[in-house]
């Protein structure tokens, strides 16, 4: 890892990688996204530093979504899959210690939720929640059942392809994200508003995680991987040499 | 140095609490209690303060299903992390905004000024991020203290081209050490959101 210190500001970001805010297909967001242009600035320490977390502060399941919520023992129901994958920076530097939450519904498309009003039923060994933390090579992996997709009142037949929710807390709050992972082949990715609120095709591609039979357990679980890249810090100059690779 | 795509975002949904307040929706037994419920610890250094508002749509209706997270220094302007920083400010906290109210709230110690990168100090401030259904990027803003001298040559405030969007910035003090600060996603009080 680089010195943090020889690390300047963050790369300013680059919108054309992310959704656009007022998107009407996506009907919430016409009265849920500013108008006004944001505002930049070069990052200062509230953003260059970030909440501290520890592998301490976590629990021996809470990566594992098969069984941190049902009795002792008892798995959820659905296809067993991993999720894993590394975090980096714009730079290609590994993100060690970011904390990735995730959450999503269960292998019906049910959330646990009390907003949540979909037919399918609920999974009593089911929560829908897990967080882990980068090791020092950035690299994380989720135990968890394959969600479903599901319905949901937008448009008149919108339905959500299957995803897993994450949000990331990296080494300064400038990185802070939420996003969503889908999965290689989904037909109901293409069709979704929420999707289509990234218009660039490539920044879409990236968050479909693909089939990683390298990594699968055999008789056990499939895996997909899904790489995740978080803003960057500029090197600045030190001695007269760059620093920080 | 190759420079990759940052991943994009996307919205954090109707569901975000499942995911960054289980207990708080009543998923309980998985975490022993939700991560970022205090910004300090028994024995933080500095003066007590609240900071609390609303959050409101395009039609002035609360956003009642909003996350929002609170970033902030110690009392001495030192961030959790940083050599010296006070040990009793974690100085992170979120929030699910209350279902009934949209009102949120964070009980925490007045934070110290910090340096700007191009010289100088800023003013005191809280560092914001809201997500909700139907935002799509989450919005960051800062709360920075009316009643504060610094407030008036903060360097951030001084880029504003907008004189008149400054207030939006402003938490105003209530009394008590309560600060209040209104969060507007439209209208004539659009919040300033940031892009940094």
């Amino acid at each position: 890892m680089p010195d943090e210190a020889k690390l300047g500001s963050y790369a300013a970001r680059l919108r054309e990688n992310h959704p656009v805010a007022l998107h009407p297909p996506y009907r919430t967001s016409v009265k849920r996204s500013p108008t006004y242009a944001p505002i930049s600035f070069p990052s200062s320490p509230s953003e260059e530093y970030g909440p501290v977390f520890g592998h301490a502060d976590l629990g021996s399941l809470d990566h594992d979504l098969l069984y941190n919520f049902g009795e002792a023992g008892a798995s959820a129901i659905g296809p067993r899959i991993i999720v894993h994958g590394r975090v980096q920076d714009q730079f290609g530097r590994p993100v060690a210690g970011a904390l990735l939450e995730i959450w999503q519904a269960n292998a019906g498309g049910r959330y646990r939720h009390a907003r949540e009003g979909y037919i399918a039923p609920l999974d009593p060994n089911f929560g829908g929640c897990g967080r882990v933390i980068t090791a020092p090579d950035g690299t994380y992996e989720f135990r968890t059942v394959m969600p479903g997709p599901y319905p949901w009142p937008n448009g008149p037949n919108d339905w959500r392809p299957a995803h897993i929710h994450f949000s990331v807390l990296g080494a300064g709050f400038a990185q802070r994200l939420i996003t969503q992972m889908y999965f290689e082949g989904d037909p109901l990715i293409p069709l979704c508003p929420i999707v289509r609120t990234i218009h660039d095709a490539g920044a879409v591609e990236r968050l479909i995680a693909p089939l990683d039979m390298a990594r699968t357990v055999p008789m056990d679980a499939r895996a997909y991987r899904f790489d995740i890249t978080l803003r960057g810090r500029r090197q600045t100059m030190f001695e007269n040499r760059m620093e920080g690779l | 140095m190759i420079d990759y795509a940052e991943t994009a975002s996307q919205t954090a949904g109707p569901y975000v609490h499942i995911g960054c307040t289980p207990n708080f929706t009543g998923i309980d037994g998985v975490y022993p209690e939700d991560l970022g419920l205090r910004m300090i610890e028994t024995g933080a250094k500095g003066d007590r303060i609240t900071l609390t508002g609303v959050i409101h749509d395009g039609n002035g209706t609360p956003m009642r299903d909003a996350m929002i997270e609170a970033w902030q220094p110690d009392a001495a302007g030192r961030f959790a992390g940083q050599d010296g920083a006070d040990p009793a400010v974690p100085g992170f906290a979120r929030c699910a905004c209350d279902p009934q109210t949209g009102r949120f709230q964070f009980d925490t110690v007045k934070p110290g000024a910090v340096p700007f990168p191009t010289g100088g100090l800023q003013a005191p401030h809280i560092t914001l991020w809201i997500v909700a259904r139907g935002i799509n990027l989450g919005l960051h803003t800062r709360a920075y203290f009316a009643d504060d001298p610094m407030t008036q040559s903060d360097p951030v405030l001084a880029r504003i081209e907008h004189k008149s969007r400054i207030q939006t910035l402003l938490a105003q003090p209530k009394g008590d050490r309560v600060y209040e600060m209104n969060i507007w996603l439209q209208g004539p009080d659009e919040t300033i959101f940031f892009d940094v």
